[in-house]
């Protein structure tokens, strides 16, 4: 797309043209860089050193990354926080997305009525912030209220009831439910919107043929938002390796019970800003982070290399 | 044939009311039961409050018990200068990015948005680091410095998106008539960009209100403390005290669902790119 410099510009003399780039770029271009991609260094530069007990620190070179990778006393809670964390995000793709999709897909058939107050609704949980949803789910869940067991009581279920909340076998998936709970809002509107942008004559040309709706959204709509369901997935991926507000919130820094809920967010934060167990370690927290960055520039490139050149995207 | 169409646009409603339950259920749950008596919240937590069982009690509690107007100026103030600034400068670069090509431009452009996917998060250990040093720790100056430039990159991408769709006619005549370049951005081009201003805005302002993190990190003192760290940290010391946590929920709630029911349009339509009409 060679767009023509325009001639005002390509004449403008140089000094005025700096100038000019100084005044509209310069303020976030500092910014940015100094709030945003130093500390991103600099917190990689720091994984590379350790702390002394005087207060000062010096360069060990990879030994961080040793110890979080082999050490027990670290690679046990490291490993945990990313098997959590792979859970974690395998139950918001399972759920979060296929709801989201079907939720987009009706939303999107032709002559449905009410849907700006659907999508409004569907919509609202994603507005709010984690800390509100997930004590609002903790006192749902909670034993002692006993909503959610009536809840389930008067459609048969009673006995399911469990304190989902506090068992080690349930605490993650519960939690991950509660954040698909919020999010799904996120792929629906997404691909809602990619579903609307596919013209009208593919679909009234597979109707004329005879096909039903939900053919023609498996057969012919589906194949087409594919791309939009990359995006999506690539979104969910970032956000869960970065989460960390909700287990907090629920559980605490310690995300219990024993560790159950522990996600990389939750051990970066114990690691670095310390807790009732332990000092905050800047140097190893920032090794933290930086496998944590690398983990979401895997992703992020699989995406980019893997996912989005199979996908030629439709071009309408 | 309309019989089967009517069947089948009913199962598609019950289908549609049944997830609207669900996505409003605990909000409304919530809401409903910081209204009322504590003996009522756990005798019928079900219905909605009446003569009897209303009480504001959890309200005065909250009032009381915590710093929550201090804590609400705080999230409008670092929330509000920050999405001011994400917009200013956010369209200031947008502009020169698009409009004055030079060596370079799409080399800075791939550079500021880098922080689309890379979350600010992971170099929190040296923005504190750095905060300490600068004097700023405990400050909302930190907040906003560091939320200004974890919203730069989607605003400029958005803004920049938007100035390549504005006819190139109008700015050319200005040039023509000498107008400086500056007022030509201010006076011609700003006035322009309201309409994506309100994308912006809701991508600015939901993840800075709703951010716990960087409170939690960069402020220790209850007169800086925003809305969400200190409904997190009332909620958390006052557990066991029913009514003021539904009352501290329900304040939290409240503000950010009439914004967003006042909003919704326009959010919508910018999450998918005005694609819903």
């Amino acid at each position: 797309m060679a767009e023509p410099v325009p001639q005002v510009v390509a004449q403008m003399p140089k000094a005025k043209l700096i100038g000019l780039l100084a005044l509209f770029l310069g303020p976030a271009v500092v910014i940015y860089s100094a709030f945003s991609i130093y500390p991103l260094l600099a917190t990689m530069q720091l994984a590379t050193f350790t702390g002394e007990s005087g207060g000062g620190v010096h360069f060990v070179g990879l030994a961080n990354f040793h110890t979080l990778l082999t050490d027990a006393l670290w690679s046990k809670p490291f490993w945990n926080a990313f098997k959590n964390n792979m859970i974690f995000f395998a139950i918001h793709m399972a759920v979060q997305n296929p709801i989201g999709i079907a939720l987009a897909g009706l939303l999107s058939l032709p002559g449905l009525k009410l849907k700006s107050f659907y999508r409004t609704v569907f919509f609202l949980p994603t507005m709010l912030s984690v800390v509100i949803v997930g004590f609002s789910w903790n006192l749902i869940l909670s034993p002692l209220w006993g909503v959610a067991k009536g809840a389930l009581t008067v459609v048969g279920l009673g006995s399911w009831f469990a304190p989902w909340l506090g068992l080690e076998s349930t605490a993650l998936v519960t939690l991950a439910l509660m954040s698909v709970w919020q999010f799904v809002g996120i792929p629906m509107m997404l691909i809602y919107a990619a579903l609307l942008n596919i013209p009208d004559e593919l679909v009234d040309a597979a109707r004329v043929d005879g096909l039903g709706q939900i053919r023609i959204f498996f057969h012919i709509k589906l194949p087409l938002v594919l791309p939009t369901i990359g995006l999506v997935s690539v979104l969910t991926f970032v956000g869960n390796f970065n989460a960390f507000d909700l287990i907090y919130s629920v559980k605490g820094a310690l995300a219990g019970p024993n560790f159950a809920s522990d996600i990389l967010g939750t051990f970066f934060y114990r690691t670095f800003f310390g807790n009732q167990l332990q000092l905050g370690n800047p140097t190893m927290g920032s090794a933290v982070a930086t496998v944590m960055f690398f983990i979401i520039l895997a992703g992020v490139c699989v995406y980019l290399f893997v996912v989005q050149r199979r996908m030629r995207r439709y071009t309408f | 044939m309309l019989l089967e169409q009517r069947a089948r646009s009913l199962a598609v409603h019950a289908v549609l009311v049944a997830y609207s339950a669900l996505a409003l259920g605990p909000i409304l749950l919530v809401v409903m039961n910081s209204f009322k008596a504590r003996n009522a919240i756990f005798d019928s937590p079900l219905s909605p409050p009446d003569s009897s069982t209303f009480s504001l009690i959890g309200y005065a509690k909250v009032f009381r018990a915590s710093h929550i107007v201090v804590y609400f100026e705080n999230s409008l103030i670092v929330t509000m200068v920050s999405m001011g600034l994400v917009l200013l400068f956010g369209a200031m670069a947008a502009w020169a990015l698009s409009e004055y090509r030079f060596r370079g431009s799409t080399a800075l452009g791939l550079f500021l948005s880098i922080g689309i996917m890379v979350p600010i998060r992971l170099g929190s250990v040296a923005i504190l680091n750095m905060m300490r040093t600068l004097g700023l720790n405990d400050t909302l100056t930190a907040l906003i410095l560091v939320y200004i430039a974890q919203g730069l990159p989607m605003a400029i991408f958005i803004l920049s998106e938007f100035i390549q769709q504005i006819p190139m006619d109008l700015r050319d005549a200005a040039r023509c008539d000498g107008v400086p370049e500056t007022r030509i951005f201010f006076e011609v081009i700003a006035p322009l960009l309201r309409p994506a201003i309100a994308t912006v805005a809701v991508f600015t302002i939901v993840p800075i209100w709703n951010d716990l993190w960087f409170p939690l990190i960069l402020t220790s003192s209850d007169s800086t403390h925003t809305i969400t760290l200190g409904v997190q940290q009332f909620l958390g010391q006052y557990i066991t005290d029913w009514n003021s946590v539904l009352a501290a929920l329900s304040m939290a709630i409240l503000p950010v669902v009439v914004i967003y029911v006042i909003f919704s349009r326009q959010l919508i339509a910018g999450l998918t790119s005005g694609a819903v009409k």
